[in-house]
Parts: C-alpha cells; sequence; structure tokens
C-alpha cells in the first residue's frame, strides 16, 4: 500500500472547492428535474396486461425492453471472458480451516437456494428476478468455492461453461423463435408470454449465478 | 416529487462528488475501484429517488429496471477491474499506474 505519490496537499483545496460546485449544480439539476416525457408511467401501466407478468420492473426488464437485459447478460459473458483472457486463477483454493466455514455453507447454500428460488418465481408479480435471484444464488456458490477447495477444479470443465452461455443463448434464440410467428425479436405473444419470461429468467438466473461465482475466481479456472 | 426522495436523491449526488474526490486523489488502483463503485452508488440512489412520483403514486419502474441492470454491470466491471489490477501487480509489482 504505497500512497506516497498520491495528489499533494496543495492540489487538495482547489479540488474540494471544485466538488462542492459540480455538487451544488447537480443538486440543483436534480432537484429541478420535471416529470418524465409523455408520462411513460402510464405507458408501462397501460400496457401491463399485454406482458405476461404484474409486475411492472420485471415487464420492463423482459418485455418492453428486453434489450437491455439480453446486452446486459452479454455484458456479464464479456467480463468473465476479459477477467478469464487474463490468465488462471491467481488464488490457489486450499482446504477450508476453521469450523466456520465447515458448518456455515451447510446451513446456508439450502436457505440461499431456496431464497433464490422464491425471488426468481415472485419477480413475475412482487419486486424479485433473475437478477435478484442469480445474485443469491451466486452468493452460495462463492460461499461453496471458499469452503471446498477441489470444488473449482471439479465442476470447472465443459458444464460450467455450457452453464455460463445458456441464459444469453436461450434469451437469443427465443427472442429469434418469435421471429418464425410473425412477430419482432423479443416480442412475445400474450398466451406465450408468461412462460416464455419464467423460462428465460429460469436459465438467465443460472447463468447469472455462475458467472458471478466464477468471476469471484479472479481468473480462468485451471483445469 | 417528495420530499424524503429530494434528500435520497440529495444524498447520492453527494456519494457521486465523494467518490469524484477519492478517484482524483489516491493512486493505488484498489482506492480508484472503490471510489468508481461509491460513483455508481450515488447514481443508483440518484435514479432510485427520481422513480418516486409521490404517496400513494406507484413509483417509476424504468430507472428501478435501470439500476437492476446497472448493478449488474458495475459488479462485473469491477471484477474485471480487480483482475487488472491484480495482473498488473503480478507482471510489475505496482499497484498504481504509472
Amino acid at each position: 500500500m504505497t500512497d506516497n505519490h498520491d495528489t499533494p496537499g496543495a492540489l487538495r483545496l482547489p479540488l474540494v472547492l471544485l466538488l462542492s460546485a459540480l455538487t451544488a449544480w447537480l443538486g440543483f439539476t436534480v432537484l429541478g428535474l420535471g416529470p418524465a416525457p409523455g408520462d411513460i408511467v402510464k405507458l408501462v401501466g397501460t400496457n401491463l396486461d399485454a406482458s405476461g407478468v404484474s409486475n411492472p420492473v420485471t415487464a420492463v426488464l423482459l418485455n418492453f425492453r428486453g434489450y437491455d437485459t439480453l446486452l446486459e447478460m452479454a455484458v456479464l459473458l464479456l467480463a468473465l471472458i476479459g477477467v478469464w483472457s487474463l490468465g488462471e486463477t491467481p488464488l490457489r483454493w486450499e482446504a477450508a480451516e476453521g469450523t466456520v466455514l465447515m458448518h456455515l455453507p451447510r446451513l446456508l447454500v439450502p436457505v440461499l437456494t431456496m431464497a433464490a428460488g422464491y425471488l426468481l418465481w415472485n419477480g413475475a408479480h412482487a419486486p424479485g428476478g433473475a437478477f435478484q435471484a442469480g445474485s443469491v444464488l451466486g452468493a452460495a456458490g462463492v460461499l461453496l468455492l471458499l469452503s471446498s477447495g477441489d470444488l473449482a477444479a471439479r465442476i470447472m470443465g465443459l458444464p460450467l461453461r455450457v452453464l455460463l452461455v445458456t441464459g444469453l443463448g436461450l434469451f437469443v434464440i427465443a427472442g429469434l423463435g418469435m421471429l418464425t410467428g410473425g412477430n419482432q425479436f423479443l416480442e412475445y405473444p400474450l398466451p406465450l408470454a408468461a412462460s416464455m419470461i419464467l423460462i428465460i429468467e429460469a436459465t438467465a438466473t443460472l447463468s447469472i449465478a455462475a458467472t458471478l461465482a466464477a468471476l469471484f475466481l479472479g481468473g480462468r479456472p485451471g483445469g | 416529487m417528495a420530499s424524503s426522495a429530494n434528500l435520497y436523491a440529495l444524498v447520492g449526488v453527494v456519494l457521486f462528488a465523494l467518490g469524484i474526490y477519492a478517484l482524483i486523489l489516491h493512486a493505488h488502483l484498489m482506492r480508484k475501484i472503490l471510489a468508481i463503485n461509491v460513483m455508481g452508488s450515488g447514481v443508483f440512489l440518484v435514479l432510485v429517488a427520481l422513480a418516486v412520483k409521490g404517496q400513494g403514486i406507484p413509483p417509476d419502474p424504468i430507472p428501478h429496471a435501470m439500476v437492476i441492470t446497472g448493478i449488474v454491470v458495475a459488479i462485473s466491471a469491477t471484477a474485471l477491474a480487480l483482475a487488472l489490477m491484480l495482473r498488473l501487480q503480478l507482471e510489475s509489482g505496482r499497484d498504481s499506474l504509472p
């Protein structure tokens, strides 16, 4: 931790003054913002029935602005590819030391898995959804990686890679599949919408969890 | 906009500015990564606060969806930045940019 080449103290005062001005200006701007143009909230509300879910946030994420979520899955995968391209994981996994890491995963992983399933199912009509569920499941994965030293080596082959791309792959296939029925890319017709969103979210949850846990390793897992 | 939402939005702006301060001032890459995360949290707080439309009116779902997207992107970008930092340290022994 070398902090000796930090910015010299003489520069701090001008910086504080500049940032205070910025804060005042940004705060003034943020408070002065009017309502969203075209009353976009009402637009979501009137189209909610056509989305297949009753939670407006999930409707926006998976239906109205499905592109955002699709590309976000791609960003997650790209970040992992970037991390893997830097080399093998710098950490050597050893057997867990101490009783906490021995017993905590046995208690927590089932609870976390159940919580993730609940969040995923709940996302259709209440706060929740693929990203929340994926994060919880990813945390369970990190806990497992911490507690069992050889887990990383055991699961890190083709199965992991398949799991990582399934979420994005199924999302793209589902979007393209809609084209054959005369719809737009990622446009789900109403009778299908609810189940389509649930299937996409379920696979996305697994992929997000796997990606987050794999990112935690900080490099390509050595086979 | 409700008054408590105004407060949250202002706190978000302050967090953003604090993040810039730390980002400029500290040379250590770990601190810079943390600073960018604080800035991001400030932006998320502003977005969530701006979504509030008032008492009894449901909040605007679009900023909420954007924040969920943003949080996941921020996590993956942080992981990539940390991996780059570790690699730099391994290759050159430095913990800051030249």
